[in-house]
């Protein structure tokens, strides 16, 4: 196991500038994910920890030695891509024993049969094993991604949107089996998505990251409670922070400076009130909740009810808001208040 | 569901008069492209008296003495000497014998098919060699100038060989590369090459770079990796390419002829001069034709499953 510290790395492609300034630590042990729309570079930071780009600028530090010489061989670090980039030409037996072949492990032969078996029956796909890799299911081949990775047991798991191209059960699964794998291992893992709920539900720390620059590194209550901007706010929630001019709805002392308010279901206070100010659209009933979407003047509003909700279309409720966020005119977060 | 796809597909699947029609096109394709095959393997099989017979014989007496002639060089002798011999040794002796003459010794025949096995494998095994590191490298690395590179390695194909047949003879006559199997198999490698170079790019682009990088964090070198994933995944395009470079190889006539007179002529330039040995043996060059044909088929039929694109498929989400 160990640490990795990413010192002020910038990387650019030609007259893009992929990563800008980028500064994060990573402690051992810790399932870190970065956030970010695609183009953000979240996979080329990735790259860059693993040593398939070098930076342009800053450093990388792993295990406590500056990386920036050593091949990716000699990273000891392990890359779960986002296409599974299985071998075609080999069997599920071979793509798993595939590191613990390289000339730099040199593992006997018998070991290697215990360690691809122990860690196909732990992703379930030991039955597998003789088949060759393109004749699995998409989630299987996603499995073996991961049980390549595992195999080896290194210091670090480097994963970009491992479970992207799942149907949304098996990356419900997936998801679960991940975090498991994590804390029995007691694995660092730096973990690339643009998938909230994967970021929500298996990061110690997430870092959010936009046009290169990370904007906010936290824990994923930190984030969601806490964020620093209008930007990382509007990542994280379902459904998405509604944002409203400030003065638009009652509440006490605005902040100096507020121009936006951000408010979540659990900022707003609803009541059914033929003089409320806000007009229920429509209810979407999603069964273990619904989705209530109001209309303010010309401004939408949706938050979640339960699902015996008293609401209906036509009716008129009153609106509160209860120590939502305020934002400043450039979207950075007002506290103060 | 699937019945809809059914008939869906079944719009555009061609009619039973259809699927005659184009089958009589093939069929009729195939004899026509056939028929000088099948000549030349008939004539091989021939008597030479047969083999000049007009109306042409379709229905004969098949013969060994094409390929006798073929593999010996005979002199003509008295009856008297013939019947001093023993009994005859071989099938080739007793052919030989009937037309009033003895076996001399080997012809030519097997020592120039021997080269141009030599020289159009050898050959093929550079440029395809050459070909897939330097494909490699076009595909992979940020190279000065690549695009420039590449069409410099193209042009090079732009003007037909022979265009350079008098420089190249005179540059080989000083270097001592004239008539050697070496020579000829620079030559053909210069030749193929750029084929090889722009085929095999072709190929190895398609294969992702993450088979590689995978590789590469496991613990391989980029060379291992390159043998251990890239080349097998390539193995499509390094059979494709190798057959054309084989077939340019074996078949090349016009260097062979101008380069090669001796000791490295290979079989093209060679067949032709068996008609002057002794009459019209249209026989023997029937016969001769026919086993050049062999090793370019067995090649191509050996390769065959590795040109089945499939086998690399789906292993990569696209």
């Amino acid at each position: 196991m160990a640490d990795i510290s990413l010192r002020n790395v910038s990387k650019r492609f030609k007259s893009v500038t992929a990563i800008d300034g980028l500064s994060l630590e990573i402690a051992d042990g810790q399932f870190t994910v970065l956030l970010g729309p695609t183009g953000a570079g979240k996979t080329t930071t990735l790259r860059i920890v693993a040593g398939l780009e070098k930076p342009d600028q800053g450093e990388v530090w792993i295990d406590g030695r500056n990386a920036q010489d050593l091949e990716p061989a000699s990273r000891d670090v392990t890359f779960v891509f986002q296409q599974y980039s299985l071998y075609p030409h080999l069997s599920v037996f071979d793509n798993l024993a595939f590191p613990l072949r390289s000339p730099a492990r040199r593992v006997a032969e018998p070991e290697i049969r215990k360690r691809v078996e122990d860690v196909a029956s732990l992703l379930r796909i030991a039955h597998k094993l003789k088949n060759k890799s393109t004749q699995l299911s998409g989630g299987e081949m996603q499995r073996v991604a991961i049980g390549r990775a595992l195999v080896r047991s290194p210091a670090i798991y480097l994963m970009d949107e491992p479970l992207s191209s799942l149907d949304a059960k098996l990356r419900g699964d997936l998801r679960l089996e991940l975090k498991r794998i994590q804390q029995d291992l007691g694995a660092t893992i730096l973990y690339v998505t643009h998938d909230q709920i994967e970021a929500m539900t298996m990061a110690n720390r997430i870092g959010v990251i936009d046009k290169g620059s990370l904007i906010q590194v936290g824990s994923p209550r930190e984030i969601y409670e806490d964020p620093d901007s209008v930007y990382v706010a509007q990542r994280f929630g379902q459904p998405q922070i509604n944002l409203l001019p400030a003065g638009l709805l009652p509440n006490g002392a605005l902040p100096r400076n507020a121009v936006t308010v951000g408010a979540r279901t659990e900022h707003l206070g609803l009541k059914k009130d033929r003089s409320g100010q806000a007009l229920v659209e429509w209810v979407e009933h999603l069964g273990d909740q619904n989705h209530l979407h109001l209309r303010l003047g010309e401004h939408q509003i949706t938050t979640l009810t339960p699902p015996d909700t008293p609401f209906k279309s036509g009716d008129q409720v009153a609106v509160e808001l209860m120590k939502p966020l305020y934002f400043d005119a450039r979207g950075v977060r007002l506290r103060s208040a | 569901m699937s019945q809809a796809l059914t008939t869906a597909h079944s719009v555009v699947a061609p009619t039973p008069l259809a699927r005659r029609i184009a089958a009589t096109i093939v069929i009729l394709y195939a004899l026509v492209s056939m028929i000088p095959l099948a000549w030349i393997l008939m004539t091989g099989f021939k008597t030479p008296p047969d083999s000049i017979a007009y109306p042409p014989k379709l229905v004969f007496q098949p013969s060994l003495e094409g390929y006798c002639n073929l593999f010996t060089t005979r002199t003509r002798q008295t009856a008297d000497y013939i019947q001093s011999l023993g009994p005859p040794q071989t099938i080739c002796d007793e052919i030989t014998r009937k037309r009033d003459m003895v076996i001399a010794g080997p012809s030519n025949y097997a020592p120039r098919f021997w080269n141009s096995l030599i020289i159009a494998f050898g050959s093929t095994f550079f440029a395809v060699s050459l070909g897939v590191l330097s494909a490699y490298a076009f595909s992979r690395f940020r190279i000065p100038l690549a695009d420039d590179l590449l069409f410099f390695i193209l042009s090079t194909r732009m003007m037909p060989p022979i265009a350079v047949a008098i420089p190249i003879y005179l540059m080989y006559r000083k270097l001592g590369l004239s008539d050697t199997a070496l020579g000829m198999i620079l030559l053909y490698t210069a030749v193929n090459v750029s084929l090889a170079v722009w085929l095999l790019k072709g190929f190895i682009d398609e294969i992702p770079r993450e088979y590689e990088e995978a590789a590469m964090i496991d613990g391989y070198t980029r060379l291992h990796a390159f043998f251990k994933v890239v080349l097998p995944q390539a193995a499509t395009g390094i059979a494709a390419t190798a057959i054309f470079c084989l077939i340019f190889a074996w078949n090349e006539y016009a260097f062979a002829v101008l380069l090669t007179s001796g000791e490295a002529q290979t079989a093209p330039p060679f067949i032709p001069t068996i008609i002057g040995e002794g009459g019209m043996d249209w026989p023997a060059v029937g016969a001769g034709t026919t086993l050049f044909l062999i090793p370019l088929l067995v090649f191509t039929v050996l390769l065959r499953k590795h040109l089945l694109r499939g086998i690399t498929f789906g292993a990569v989400r696209k």
